[in-house]
């Protein structure tokens, strides 16, 4: 027996022991009914091969870890950037609780959102009842300001109308008429997690500018002078969206910052559970209709929201997850532009600072080959910031990536004599890159919290970079826009290629050399 | 400092009473009425909690509960390591119960082994429109290809997949004639089916039932020479490793485990498990059907037990070897007398620590009656408890078996009632899940997750009592606790706050 009361073995240890791993041989050979071990080494290599790949690649209609959620999770990510506000997910109640651990689980913090937990007589007859009961619940019970509606895909096959729906609750009392309940059809069989935040930001720019369904005036855009800024879906919101209103106050531009929810994910341990916190307020978003200009973070989150902002007569610009030196340049060129503001004397030096790490630490990432998945344009964003580092990204995978993000993956690796071997596999998942990694190997792997089962198989070390990060902690406090943020992303980086270095020279008597240190 | 050890009886009673009260004053009356039958104070001598449960959850109340497919996919099935479970339809449902709970095993991820893989059949607006039958053919024929080692495979139905009118059970069985026979499984666990995980757990014994038990020859024989003294270790999806620290006991007293259901289990084990001549059952909620059809059918008995805690322990070992001969009767009091000095160590290091501490649970399955006399071992009270889709056989066994006078039970609670509660009690220790842990630790009350084990355990055995002390311990006496008010904050009432 290996366990004592002074030093306490946990499943990290424990099984290790010679009783355990006895039990574990003995009921694999007895129970299990295995496969022959030579049989098992000959597929796991065979898996490795081109003509796995080949094989790999044919695939149709199996998919086989995706790095892309459903909609309805972006849904929730977006509404709970805005004050007070109260997520609603209309159909089964399991989704909702999937969405609420899967962003706790990430961010590491409370996530709340309701559900109209619809069950089989809903199913039958509709869920207009779980709506109109769900309204009133939520509203009795946790005050909010607003309830945002989504769908999930049961909703969404029974074809629930939710503008009728709602309109129905508000004549029943649910809530009162003008109670702001905006909403959004987040169909889980279309599009990704990146789909349902635009549709349901949309959904709430629309309720508040284009006449709550209905039930107010449209509002008449004053031009005024602000900028509205729209993260998307973003792991690292809570640092990025501090950063870039550190940047606008900065500049001393005023913005609105749309769906911000920098807060909600990041408040403090104090003796108080903030259900709410933070986020853009209802006046701000209804007001966000008079600023000069919109500028989204992320293309690919604002595919409707930006055609329907430009619509009301904005200027709208949309930038690819900017990390780095050039992308941020272009960002703040960007503000400048639109606001007339000259870009401070602070940010040029913070610049510099950039350059001037990307300069010293440069020898030991240039030339080093990357593969990166992610999101569309965390992919994008990352890849820019590789090429300018000098490195190649061989790989860039993005499970929600389209035809035309693949295009302008292509047409950036062809803006740089770096970009000239790596390739964007739109479509693909993390199974597909597992076979990529074997056959056409790269230094390390840019991606989520599940890139440590293709470090695992593959050894292609792995550098989290994404959404989600279950495995590691806090990093989504620290910005990686901005030049600060490239810092960070840089340093992160260059530790990986550093403790990797270490990692392969420190078998004292044998390798010696190399185990500098000095670098 | 918890209130409920300096109060009597009556007291504690009468002030959950009016706690209960208090709560069901937010809800509209429809609503207050409904959750009224869900809450109750536990009377001592009642043969069960006095509450109702398993009925539908409130829309819009924030339920903690999940569905269907979580429990079919998330719990049953899942963990089956050498079995394919396709998450048949959107692509959400899989990824979110990804590798999420825990469910240890050993094999070759990828080539022999599949639980930390997510596969899906990523359901586009064609498939809803045109049905997705055609494709589950092309999935498994792709699995075939690709996974080529692979022992079977499971169609864990979506939501879509029972409103559109898809026929799995026909592509599952013209698919396993055309691989010779190869187990192919349909689960009709869709999310909107019943009203929580627990009727997915049923759903997925009886596709067990349907789909493995039945096809396999009555007169097929074990790939091993039974014993009489083989069992099948029912209802433990070795979170953490849960199931080898049960496992290793049952050896030592000379017993042979030939089956996890379902914790790194494999199919032949499933195939195997009619031959035990005991099943032992420790999530009685999620496999008591499959049991009672192994019972009926092949006449084999089925022993509730309870790893948790030195004192269940004992009890469930001596309950466990009274099926048997003297031989395994000696080999439990052997096991017992064995680790008794590692339960008086442990007891002796962490009890002072956690003496007269007060618990307030919240979890499924079996854990909310089940951790009971753990916490009891190390001095500790658990003074609320619920279940997130118990029945009313699980509040009968709560009753009679594991929670005091006064107790305060709260069924399918919802987020705004638990976080009342706790504030009033003021517990020294919550265990709950994920969605609740941050919840409270902002309130600044101690937390753990009791569906994960906070990533720690295993929980049960011997072994696992020691890593359920240390964790309390940490999580009770961390000295973080005392940090949460700023100094130049002046210092007030000790009391919680949650959110309005």
């Amino acid at each position: 027996m290996a366990q004592s009361a002074e030093h306490v073995l946990d499943h990290v240890e424990l099984f290790r022991g010679p009783e355990y791993q006895q039990m574990l041989a003995n009921k694999k050979k007895m129970f299990e009914n295995p496969r022959d071990p030579a049989e098992v080494e000959r597929i796991r290599e065979w898996a490795k091969t081109p003509e796995y790949r080949e094989k790999n690649f044919a695939r149709e209609a199996l998919t086989v870890n995706p790095a892309k959620a459903c909609q309805p999770l972006g849904a929730v990510f977006a509404s709970v950037g805005f004050e007070a506000t109260l997520p609603f997910v209309h159909g089964s109640q399991g989704c909702v609780a999937y969405y609420r651990s899967h962003l706790s689980r990430h961010f590491k913090e409370p996530s709340s959102c309701v559900s109209s937990s619809m069950t089989e007589d809903a199913a039958v007859f509709g869920g207009l009842n779980n709506m109109i009961d769900g309204l009133a619940n939520s509203y009795n019970m946790y005050k909010p300001k607003m309830i945002a509606v989504s769908t999930t895909c049961m909703a969404e096959v029974i074809g629930d109308d939710l503008n009728a729906f709602i309109k129905t609750s508000k004549e029943k009392g649910s809530v009162p008429a003008d109670f702001d309940v905006p909403f959004a059809h987040t169909p889980a069989f279309v599009g990704s997690h990146v789909t349902g935040y635009d549709n349901a930001l949309k959904g709430i720019l629309e309720h508040f500018w284009d006449g709550k369904a209905g039930t107010a005036a449209k509002l008449e855009r004053a031009p005024n002078k602000k900028i509205n800024l729209i993260g998307g879906f973003d792991g690292y919101t809570v640092g990025n969206i501090r950063e870039i209103k550190r940047i606008f106050e900065l500049m001393g531009i005023q913005y609105t910052i749309l769906a911000d929810n920098s807060d909600v994910f990041d408040t403090p341990t104090d003796g108080e559970f903030r259900m709410y916190d933070g986020g853009t307020t209802l006046e701000d978003a209804a007001k966000a209709v008079h600023a000069k200009a919109t500028i989204s973070m992320q293309q690919w989150c604002t595919e409707k929201t930006l055609p329907f902002i430009a619509d009301h007569g904005q200027e709208v610009v949309a930038f690819n997850y900017p990390v780095g030196v050039s992308a941020t340049d272009e960002f703040l060129m960007a503000l400048s532009r639109i606001s007339g503001k000259d870009i401070p004397e602070e940010l040029t030096r913070e610049r510099g600072r950039l350059v001037d790490a990307m300069a010293d630490s440069s020898a030991h990432i240039h030339g080093k080959k990357f593969a990166i998945y992610g999101d569309p344009d965390l992919c994008y964003g990352l890849a820019a910031f590789l090429l300018e580092l000098g490195a190649e990204p061989i790989h860039v995978l993005s499970t929600n990536g389209n035809k035309a993000w693949e295009e302008k993956m292509q047409a950036l690796f062809g803006s740089s004599p770096f970009g000239q071997n790596c390739h964007a596999y739109p479509g693909r998942d993390l199974w597909h890159m597992r076979s990529l990694l074997f056959t056409e190997p790269v230094d390390f792997l840019i991606g989520n919290t599940y890139g440590k089962y293709l470090e695992r198989d593959t050894g292609t070390p792995l550098i989290r970079i994404g959404f989600p990060i279950f495995d590691r902690h806090h990093h989504h406090r620290s910005p990686v826009w901005g030049y600060q943020g490239g810092m960070n992303v840089l340093v992160k980086i260059l530790d990986k290629i550093f403790d990797e270095i270490d990692k392969k020279t420190n078998i004292a008597g044998k390798t010696d050399y190399s185990f500098d240190i000095i670098r | 400092m918890s209130l409920a050890t300096t109060q009597s009886i009556a007291e504690i009673k009468a002030r959950n009473k009016e706690l209960i009260q208090e709560v069901l004053k937010v809800y509209p009356e429809k609503t207050a009425k409904r959750r009224a039958k869900h809450l109750n104070v536990h009377e001592v001598g009642k043969s069960d909690c006095g509450v109702k449960s398993n009925l539908k959850s409130i829309p819009g109340v924030m339920t903690i509960r999940g569905c269907a497919y979580a429990g079919s996919k998330g719990v049953v099935w899942g963990p089956i390591k050498d079995m394919i479970h396709i998450s048949h339809g959107p692509v959400g449902c899989g990824q979110y119960s990804w590798g999420s709970r825990r469910n240890y095993y050993v094999g070759t991820t990828g080539i022999d082994s599949f639980v930390t893989l997510q596969f899906t059949s990523d359901f586009q607006e064609k498939d809803i429109v045109f049905g997705g039958d055609k494709k589950l053919v092309k999935i498994i024929d792709e699995i075939q290809e690709l996974f080529p080692l692979n022992n079977g495979i499971t169609i864990q139905s979506e939501c879509p997949i029972g409103l559109i009118g898809d026929d799995i059970e026909a592509v599952s069985r013209a698919k396993s004639k055309e691989y010779g026979g190869k187990t192919i499984v349909p689960v009709r666990c869709e999310g909107f089916r019943g009203v929580s995980q627990s009727l997915g757990h049923h759903i997925a014994n009886d596709a067990v039932r349907d789909w493995v038990f039945d096809k396999v020859a009555p007169e097929s024989k074990p790939t091993f020479e039974p014993t009489p003294y083989d069992v099948a270790i029912i209802g433990d999806y070795n979170i953490g490793g849960d199931a080898w620290s049960s496992r290793i006991l049952l050896e030592e007293m000379g017993l042979r485990v030939i089956a996890q259901w379902s914790g790194d289990g494999s199919l032949a084990e499933l195939e195997a498990t009619p031959k035990a001549k005991l099943n032992v059952l420790h999530c009685y909620r999620s496999m008591n059907y499959i049991s009672r059809h192994m019972e009926e059918k092949f006449g084999i008995p089925w022993c509730e037990y309870n790893f948790f805690g030195p004192s269940k322990i004992v009890e469930s070992l001596r309950k466990i070897a009274g099926y048997f001969d003297d031989k395994i009767k000696e080999g439990a009091e052997r096991v017992i007398a064995k680790y008794q000095p590692l339960v008086d160590a442990v007891i002796a290091k962490y009890r002072p620590r956690l003496e007269g501490k007060s618990v307030m649970l919240f979890v499924g399955g079996l854990r909310p009656r089940h951790v009971i006399g753990a916490y009891e071992d190390l001095g500790m009270e658990v003074v609320g408890t619920g279940y997130e889709f118990g029945h009313n056989d699980d509040y009968q066994r709560t009753a009679q078996h594991y929670v005091k006078d006064g107790t305060l039970i709260y069924d399918d609670v919802t987020g705004y009632e638990f976080e009342r509660f706790v504030e009033k009690i003021q517990p020294n220790l919550v265990g709950s899940g994920i969605k609740e842990k941050y919840v409270f630790q902002k309130m600044g009350v101690p937390f753990r997750q009791m569906h994960s084990w906070d990533y720690s355990g295993p929980y049960h055995g011997y072994d696992g009592f020691a890593i359920f002390a240390r964790d309390m311990d940490m999580a009770i006496n961390s000295p973080i606790w005392k940090k949460t008010k700023a100094p130049w904050k002046e210092v007030p009432k000790p009391k919680l706050l949650a959110a309005e």
